[in-house]
């Protein structure tokens, strides 16, 4: 599936060095921005195995981030930090096991049906944390102090500081790219690929495929879960809109917008979309509106996102797909 | 529990899925017929609740508004189609999830460019007015036994239009297998026009007749939209019949949920859509 032209390799490998250098000359604000766009760059990552790694659309995936973000602040002492040694691991273990069950029903379905019972468990989960008073309702929670990071009890990451929260972002941003890219490449990702373009077939080869798709959606879920613990240690806050269906719609249009046929594609998204919404927030109160003639454009215009622009061999490449 | 109580419940949760069907079942039509997801349709909701609200301050009376607004719904629905919805025809569901959460977007932000973020309230139609005294604590409101009176009328009218008129048996055929319906000689595309039109029509009479009930208020069609596909998930896609069960189904769930686990109510319904799932991936009168 991967389609990235050689030029985008490379310019993402000088992005990644000239992030790395960033920190050292850029303002407080653009190493917040990009703190946070590398977060969701990850996010976008995760719907994107799903998306063009099995073919499965789901509307709610950013029930998992809100769910990583809400059990960090739910989780954390008041009084002190967290280590990160077992928050991490709390929140991986619980985004899985809520993609567990979520997947479980919904990769029973395809096409349309799973569209709508992802959205509709997202709704789900947003409903449940928006009314549920121990997660402190529509306001959401604080989280007083953000995770420790300790090594025989000395501290080795300060999360505190700005630049060390960036590095950690970027390296794990950096980490979920290979990891996917390694799990596309094992047999587990050809069987993968294998369903999103022909299911019956790969069925009749004796693959169980609906066990293949809930173990990509599991991952997902998980992957999704330590975007949200990054997205509750920067902002040292969360709310139920973290759940809510605008930004599972968001996040897929990262996924588009980036474009399908390259494995570079959320990320590319994740940081076009996030910078022409900061734009548009910028200049105008009603920046949603525009957002939405955006989107609309892009997915009219742009069938192959941002990253189909750099392919010039687009057309026997279809071919090859037949 | 007073048995009285328990029975204007019930009221209450079939006067809510019969509103529920109204919009639901444009939805399932227009999935069963165009095989587009529109995630915009709780938008028709919200402009005829916005309609309701505006035209009734403008003309003092709701019977006005919905004369007014109705064929301007309609007029947008039919605008809507041949402008933004006859693209995706081709196109895969992932193009149709996002163009039309565009579409939202815009809609939202219009809405909130012209009525801003306040809370309104519609006043129902005067001889609707107040309700009839049960017993000294209970009572129910006469504008809500109208609008069940309303919706029912509209049941019948469109299983009467779907079950016993021609055009009704190319919008069943439409649904089951558009190639071949083309192939007879029938114009699925003017057919597609008026299936979403209506849809959008019902929508929007939905939300101009639900405007005294609840208020009005910015995100309305949103909430709506996503019950909304609870109940056609449950009904089974592009079935009315369907639709119509599951639609009295979920509200009588969410009525129930509201009275008896109020602390987890939102989370009832869909917890009635998971246990029918797992009974049924393709919905009650779905076809698999």
């Amino acid at each position: 599936m991967d389609r990235t032209p050689r030029l985008l390799t490379i310019l993402a490998l000088l992005a990644v060095v000239v992030l790395a250098c960033l920190p050292q000359f850029a303002e407080r604000y653009t190493i917040q921005l990009l703190t946070r766009i590398m977060t969701m760059a990850i996010l976008a990552m995760s719907l994107g195995l799903l998306v063009s790694g099995v073919g499965l659309v789901s509307l709610g995936h950013a029930a998992f981030f809100g769910l990583g973000a809400y059990v960090l602040a739910l989780a954390s002492p008041a009084n002190e930090a967290a280590s990160v040694w077992w928050a991490l691991p709390l929140v991986i273990g619980a985004s899985a096991l809520a993609a567990l069950v979520i997947g479980a029903l919904a990769v029973r379905t395809s096409g349309i049906y799973f569209i709508m019972l992802t959205l509709a468990f997202g709704q789900m989960l947003f409903y449940l944390f928006h009314d549920a008073k121990f997660a402190g309702g529509s306001d959401g929670r604080y989280l007083n102090f953000r995770p420790a990071v300790e090594f025989m009890g000395q501290e080795i990451l300060t999360l505190n500081d700005r630049p060390t929260l960036f590095y950690v972002s970027l390296a794990l941003m950096v980490l979920t790219y290979l990891a996917i890219g390694m799990m596309l490449r094992a047999p587990f990702g050809r069987a993968i690929l294998g369903i999103r373009v022909n299911e019956p077939r790969m069925k009749a080869l004796g693959y169980n495929t609906n066990r293949y798709k809930l173990t990509a959606f599991v991952i997902a879920g998980a992957i999704a879960g330590i975007a949200g613990f990054l997205y509750a240690t920067q902002y040292r806050a969360v709310n139920p809109a973290l759940f809510g269906w605008r930004e599972s719609g968001l996040v897929l249009m990262m996924v588009i917008l980036g474009g399908l046929r390259s494995r570079l594609g959320p990320v590319i998204g994740a940081f076009a979309l996030v910078l022409v919404e900061e734009l548009f927030q910028a200049l105008t109160d009603h920046w949603l509106m525009a957002m939405g003639v955006f989107v609309i454009v892009v997915v009219l215009l742009l069938p192959d996102g941002l990253a189909g622009l750099f392919d010039r061999k687009r057309d026997a490449a279809e071919a090859d797909d037949g | 529990m007073d048995p009285l109580f328990v029975a204007l419940q019930i009221l209450n949760g079939i006067q809510y899925g019969l509103l529920l069907f109204l919009i639901a079942s444009g939805l399932t039509l227009v999935f069963g017929i165009l095989q587009v997801i529109n995630l915009a349709h709780g938008s028709f909701y919200m402009i005829g609740a916005y309609l309701a609200f505006w035209l009734t301050a403008r003309t003092g009376s709701l019977w006005t508004a919905i004369a007014i607004g109705l064929p301007l719904a309609l007029v947008l629905g039919l605008i809507v189609e041949r402008v933004m919805i006859r693209l995706l025809y081709a196109r895969d569901h992932l193009t149709q999830v996002l163009l039309t959460y565009g579409l939202i977007l815009v809609f939202n932000e219009a809405q909130r460019l012209l009525f801003g973020n306040d809370v309104h309230g519609v006043a129902a139609p005067e001889i609707f007015a107040g309700s009839i005294r049960l017993t000294d604590t209970l009572s129910y409101p006469i504008y809500r036994l109208a609008v069940s009176g309303v919706c029912l009328a509209l049941v019948l009218v469109m299983y009467l239009v779907i079950q016993k008129t021609r055009l009704g048996m190319h919008i069943r055929a439409g649904a089951v297998d558009r190639e071949t319906v083309q192939l007879l000689g029938i114009n699925i595309q003017a057919l597609s026009t008026f299936v979403f039109a209506a849809g959008a029509g019902l929508a929007a009479l939905a939300g101009m007749i639900a405007a005294p009930l609840s208020s009005v208020y910015p995100g309305i069609g949103e909430h709506i939209l996503i019950i909304c596909f609870v109940v056609v998930v449950i009904g089974g896609i592009g079935s009315i019949k369907g639709a119509f069960i599951a639609a009295l189904l979920v509200g009588l769930a969410d009525t129930f949920g509201k009275v008896l686990i109020p602390e987890f109510s939102s989370v009832t319904v869909y917890a009635v859509m998971a246990v029918i799932l797992l009974w049924r991936p393709q919905g009650l009168f779905g076809r698999a």
